[in-house]
This record gives structure tokens, sequence and C-alpha cells, in this order.
């Protein structure tokens, strides 16, 4: 149990240092928050290693301790919209047989997108935000599809440590 | 990669494909206003033809607009991320500029007349 909850947290510390590299990306939506999804790669990881409590667990640990320390309290808002959804999104398709590692995170990132995007919206009561969908789509798909290919690589090589 | 993963890849980029025409074919026309709202409530509206430069203090903060030759940008703001600051131009009906902390919109608007192309 002490390992577990021991793996958890680097997991979680590992986490918090993809979000924070994250922001030293500039890629500019217009929307705050609204960034690659690289710490979704230690999320994907955990699920297929740790089970999806201890998952769901880093990463909303990571969620609040990057809202915390880097961010505000809005911005923790839009992150816990996203990471609920795009959790829940993951959890429910790594069920279903058809769909490898790559599918599951390619679906986490989108649905992370989403997520802030509706609660953007909500806030300003502005549908036009909707515009920003399409270029946020294409990126949440190319960077699901990277953080699945490496996943497939990693969890392999490192189940047997977790177990 | 399984059939699952490709079906769902494919599908996410034909609905963002599927956008991108939609938006960029129902008549991109050139703005006639700009709408500014905040927390959702029109505040003011602005004519594109007049060039000005307009300050928004509001709530202690601060953002700063500008309206040339019919285009909008965001000049400066107080806010942490300064996305809408680096937001380029806009100048097409339903483009917008957000800046998310102060819950600032400025939306191009047709004018007085009531717009068709999207509710």
């Amino acid at each position: 149990m002490s390992k577990k909850v021991a793996m958890a947290g680097m997991f979680t510390a590992l986490a918090m240092i993809f979000s924070y590299v994250e922001v030293l990306i500039p890629i500019n939506l217009g929307i705050p928050g609204m960034k690659l999804g690289l710490a979704n790669l230690v999320v994907v990881v955990a699920l297929y290693t740790m089970g999806a409590p201890m998952a769901f667990a880093v990463s909303m640990v990571r969620i609040l301790l990057v809202s915390v320390t880097f961010g505000s309290l809005a911005a923790m808002l839009y992150s816990l919209a996203g990471g609920i959804l795009s959790f829940c999104g993951m959890m429910l398709l790594k069920k279903i047989p058809n769909f490898s590692m790559v599918g599951v995170s390619v679906a986490g990132g989108i649905l992370h997108n989403i997520g802030q995007l509706a609660v953007a919206m909500a806030v300003v009561e502005n549908i036009h935000l909707i515009s920003y969908l399409p270029p946020l789509l294409i990126a949440g798909t190319v960077t699901g599809m990277l953080i699945g290919i490496v996943s497939n690589q990693v969890v392999p090589r490192i189940k047997h440590v977790l177990k | 990669m399984k059939k699952g993963d490709i079906l769902l890849i494919c599908a996410v980029l034909v609905l963002a494909a599927a956008g991108l025409i939609y938006m960029n074919l129902g008549g991109k026309k050139s703005g006639g206003t700009l709408t500014v709202t905040v927390g959702g409530d029109v505040y003011d509206t602005y004519d594109l033809a007049e060039d000005q430069d307009v300050s928004l203090d509001i709530d202690g903060w601060h953002n700063q607009f500008r309206i040339k030759n019919g285009v909008v940008s965001m000049l400066e703001a107080d806010c942490p991320d300064k996305y809408c600051v680096e937001h380029a131009p806009i100048d097409k009906v339903g483009e917008t500029i957000v800046c998310l902390p102060h819950k600032v919109v400025l939306e191009i608007t047709e004018g007085e007349e009531a717009r068709d192309v999207d509710a």
C-alpha cells in the first residue's frame, strides 16, 4: 500500500513538471489554460498501470497543486472541468476492447479541451468561443496520438515495477 | 493502434475540418460593429468605421483595445496571461478576442441588421 502511495506521489510530481514545461511552449489559442496537455501522459500511464482510482487521484491532485502554485482559482475551475471530463472519458473508453492507449489518450486530450472551452463559454456567456474548437480538436488529437504512442512504450516496461 | 482508435481520430479530424470549413464558408464578411461584453452582459458597442482607442477600467481591471481601419486589437491588459493582447487582430463577423480573467469579450457583430449567418 505504501509503495502504491509513493508511486502515485512520484507520478503526481512528474505530472506537475510536465504541466510546468508545457507553459514554456509558446502556443497561444487565446484561452488561458488551454495547453497541449502533456501531463496527460502521466495520467494515461497511471491509468494503465495503477488503475482508475489511483490515476484519478494523480490527475486531481496534479490539477489542484498546479493551480495553486502557478495558476488561479479561475484556472483551477477550467482545469478541473477539463480534467474530470477527460478522465471519465478515458476510463470508459479503456473498457472498450477496440480502443488502445492511443485512442484513450486522444479522447482524454480532446475532452480536456472541450471541458475547458465549455466552462469558458459559460463564464463569458458567449457561444462564439466555439470557434476555438476546431484548432483545439486538431491540436488535442495530435498530442493525444503522441502521448498514446509514448504510453505504449512506457507502460509495458514499468508495469512490473508497480505490481 | 486499433480499429476504434483510427475511427475516433478520423471522426474528430473530420469534425474539426467541417467546423473550419463552415466558419470560412459562411461569408466571411467584414463586420460593422464591435460589441464588448463583460461577464456576459453587453457593456457597449463601437462602430468599426470610427478609429478609436478605448480603455476599459472595470472592477479595478484594465483592458485597452484599438479600432483602426475596421480591425480590432487588444493593446494592453493587466491580466496574468495576456493571451488577449497576443491574439491576432480581428475584423470578421463572429470573431472574438477574449480576456478570460477579466471576462471581457470583444466580438465583431453585424451592426443594426440582424445576423443571419449564425445565432
